[in-house]
């Protein structure tokens, strides 16, 4: 079967991003809208038929999904066998991800032309969404870790210049830095992690990388530094690099403030596709991983495993509704790692990495609505709090049902998505390890608290004064919402088991009745709990939170994370380190160098004479030189 | 060789031209003076050109050559010297090399 179209996949977007990126301005701006969102929709079309012949048309060979080589070049080489390539594999879990991809980038277009409409910089926002599908693109098909790598900082810069799009706010650029510096700083954890293994293994290719039989890792096992095989080293490094990208604890605190930035930008990167990255870097590497460093595969559960708690925790706190759905966001995330952690190899036993994949699918779905039906509801009352806001239903019907969908779906009721991939992930965590089990089941009822604690605070409660009485967004908005909304009921009835496993043959995934029920149960009584306490307004919240006193405060302000960032950073960093060294460069360094030029300025001052003006001066110079050369040469002859 | 004068009577004359042009070199302060004392130099060096061709290497002509190039240059040099030297002239109404000192620190 021929692939090579899909490489189309990719330039489609890079067409477009130079084409709106050099010429947007000469025409009006929804016009450039409209060639990216064009864009966008061949992508999203070629995806669908790749998928489509992947799957269903060519469908498994032997016993399982093959990896195609669909398209490949040579793009760097470095010695004989170790090059670097650029180009497009497509296996189960990167035409899943073109899918979504293009799916929940092709609703943030289409919501964009509504949402952003006579923005100062519409052109350019088109364009920059079109560079970061490509480089998102780019990093699910690459071929080898070195071009996931490349494309991976691509993510990283686009994602920085769209979180800094209103660059005239003092608060967007500080996030859109903090957010590259941040991603930065673990990148290079992933850069290191790459190098040592590239160094042992000799290879940057998937093809070798992902194989555990193959003979390129004979040597890394054998290597061991501070008491842990070298490998485990590198793949704890690499996972270093999707922590950061993922926003996982610790690195998590550049996610909530990515907030700043449009909420299409939100919905799309910091919801459904950049962040995931790390997930999916994960699933990727997942072979070596379990075959390997089954350590460090532990470690990726338990970090998972907390992140989800105490972001669930933090976003019980917030009032601002997308902080709230950006801690719910790491929560997933959170959920995702897990998975991916305690899952086994072969068949059933790679329920995990299945039910990762499974929730990433349809969490991209909902999580994408609900950015979009929050930005519909700031649209509509032009403010993110959540005490400017309620009683909407009727204002927003079409917001408010599609926002009930999507609660429904992440709080895992059936039969909506979220139930059936949060169901997977229980299973897979109860077989491994009870007392990850334990929390995530914890995190499930957090997670239906407050998605509903949200959707009744918005939609319910009681109505503030509006200024103006707000209205429904305009078509071209609530056509994406329907779509997702759409996404978030049924693709959970796909059998994901048959298209996406950790070794890539597929296996039927069961019901457990007995680990569905009690987490619909618990998902309910959380939903209860917000219903008593959100529905209508009551004093009971307020006097619940000052009977919680300080530990809701900690809750409240994020558990402090960032005030020891900054005093790590600012007090500890800043004191002991950074201000020797500036005091070495500016009196030592730059005293050397100030030291010799004064000498050379104060001799020149004094010699300077010697250039006279005077003819004669020169030529008895240059006649006695010419004859102490000549008696030189005579002496040394002689 | 040529009717019996030796080598080194052509020579003490392209030495003495050499030195006497030098001295005028430095001593004089006329630049038409001085330009007149370089080609002397140029004339003595033409001289031992001609001059060991002549006596160590007769039946070649490379040192001829050298001399015919060398009047060449020569003219050329004192054309291009002439040219500054008038406008020289025409700034400072002047052609003395001591008035000519303004290149300095």
């Amino acid at each position: 079967m021929n692939y090579f179209y899909s490489i189309w996949i990719l330039l489609v977007p890079f067409v477009v991003f130079i084409f709106t990126g050099l010429f947007g301005n000469r025409f009006k701006p929804f016009v450039s809208g409209l060639i990216g969102t064009t864009g966008l929709g061949v992508s999203f079309l070629l995806s669908l038929i790749t998928a489509w012949k992947y799957f269903l048309v060519a469908g498994i060979t032997g016993e399982a999904y093959p990896s195609v080589i669909a398209a490949k070049t040579t793009w760097l080489q470095l010695t004989d066998h170790l090059k670097i390539d650029l180009g497009v594999m497509l296996d189960p879990i990167s035409v899943m991800m073109l899918v979504v991809i293009t799916a929940v980038s092709l609703m943030c277009h289409i919501y964009s032309l509504g949402y952003m409409k006579g923005e100062q910089g519409f052109e350019r926002f088109y364009s920059f969404l079109s560079l970061f599908t490509f480089s998102m693109l780019g990093l699910v098909v690459a071929t080898n870790i070195f071009q996931m790598y490349i494309f991976w900082e691509l993510v990283g810069v686009s994602s920085y210049l769209l979180i800094g799009f209103y660059y005239e706010r003092p608060s967007a650029v500080a996030a859109s830095k903090k957010a590259f510096i941040v991603t930065r700083f673990a990148d290079l954890g992933f850069l290191i992690g790459i190098l040592l293994l590239s160094f042992y293994t000799k290879t940057f290719d998937f093809a070798e990388l992902t194989n555990p039989q193959s003979p390129v890792f004979s040597r890394i096992t054998s290597v061991s530094f501070m008491g842990l095989s070298v490998i485990t080293w590198a793949m704890l490094l690499i996972f270093m690099g999707g922590a950061g990208k993922s926003a996982m604890f610790p690195l998590h605190i550049w996610l909530p403030d990515a907030m700043e930035g449009p909420t299409p930008v939100s919905a799309l990167i910091h919801a459904a596709t950049m962040v995931v990255a790390g997930v999916y870097l994960v699933a990727r590497m997942f072979p070596i991983y379990i075959a390997y460093s089954p350590n460090a595969l532990t470690v990726i559960a338990w970090i998972g495993g907390f992140t989800s708690l105490f972001a669930a925790m933090i976003a019980c706190t917030q009032f601002d509704i997308k902080r709230v759905l950006a801690y719910s966001t790491l929560s997933q995330i959170g959920y995702m790692m897990l998975a991916l952690g305690v899952s086994g190899y072969e068949g059933e036993h790679g329920l995990g990495y299945m039910a990762s994949m499974f929730h990433l699918f349809t969490h991209a779905m909902f999580k994408a609505l609900l950015f979009l039906g929050a930005g519909s509801v700031i649209h509509a009352v032009h403010s993110n709090y959540m005490n400017d806001m309620g009683g909407l239903r009727k204002y927003l019907p079409i917001t408010h049902m599609t926002f009930l969908v999507a609660c429904l779906s992440i709080s895992g009721i059936p039969p909506f998505a979220g139930f059936f991939s949060k169901d997977e992930i229980l299973v897979a965590a109860w077989q491994h390890n009870r007392l990850l089990f334990a929390i995530e089941y914890v995190v499930a009822g957090l997670t239906a608290f407050y998605m509903f604690r949200l959707y009744f605070g918005i939609f319910w409660n009681k109505m503030p004064h509006y200024h103006h009485t707000p209205h429904e967004s305009p078509l071209i908005m609530t056509i994406p919402l329907i779509f997702l909304a759409l996404g978030s009921a049924f693709t959970g009835f796909i059998p994901f088991g048959r298209f996406v496993s950790a070794d890539q043959k597929p296996f039927e995934s069961v019901m457990h009745m007995s680990i569905a029920i009690p987490s619909v149960l618990i998902a309910i009584a959380g939903i209860s709990v917000a219903y008593a306490l959100y529905r209508q307004e009551n004093a009971t919240a307020s006097r619940l939170v000052r009977a919680l006193g300080m530990s809701y405060k900690v809750v409240f302000n994020k558990f402090y994370i960032d005030e020891v960032y900054l005093f790590v950073t600012k007090r500890i960093l800043f004191n002991l380190v950074s201000r020797p060294v500036a005091w070495f460069d500016r009196h030592i360094v730059d005293g050397t160098m100030n030291g010799i030029a004064w000498v050379i300025a104060k001799s020149s001052e004094k010699i300077k004479g010697i250039q006279s003006g005077q003819l004669h001066h020169y030529a008895l110079a240059f006649v006695s030189g010419a004859i102490i050369l000549v008696l030189i040469v005579l002496y040394n002859l002689s | 060789m040529i009717h019996g004068i030796p080598i080194t009577h052509f020579l003490i004359v392209s030495t003495v031209m050499f030195f006497i042009g030098i001295y005028g070199f430095l001593t004089r302060r006329n630049l038409i003076t001085m330009l007149m004392s370089i080609e002397l130099i140029l004339n003595s060096v033409n001289i031992n050109f001609v001059v060991f061709n002549k006596y160590l290497y007769p039946d070649q002509l490379q040192g001829h050559f050298f001399a015919l190039f060398i009047i060449a240059i020569a003219a050329a040099e004192a054309s291009v010297a002439i040219a500054l030297i008038i406008n020289i002239y025409r700034r400072y109404t002047s052609i003395e090399a001591d008035d000519v000192n303004e290149m300095k620190y």
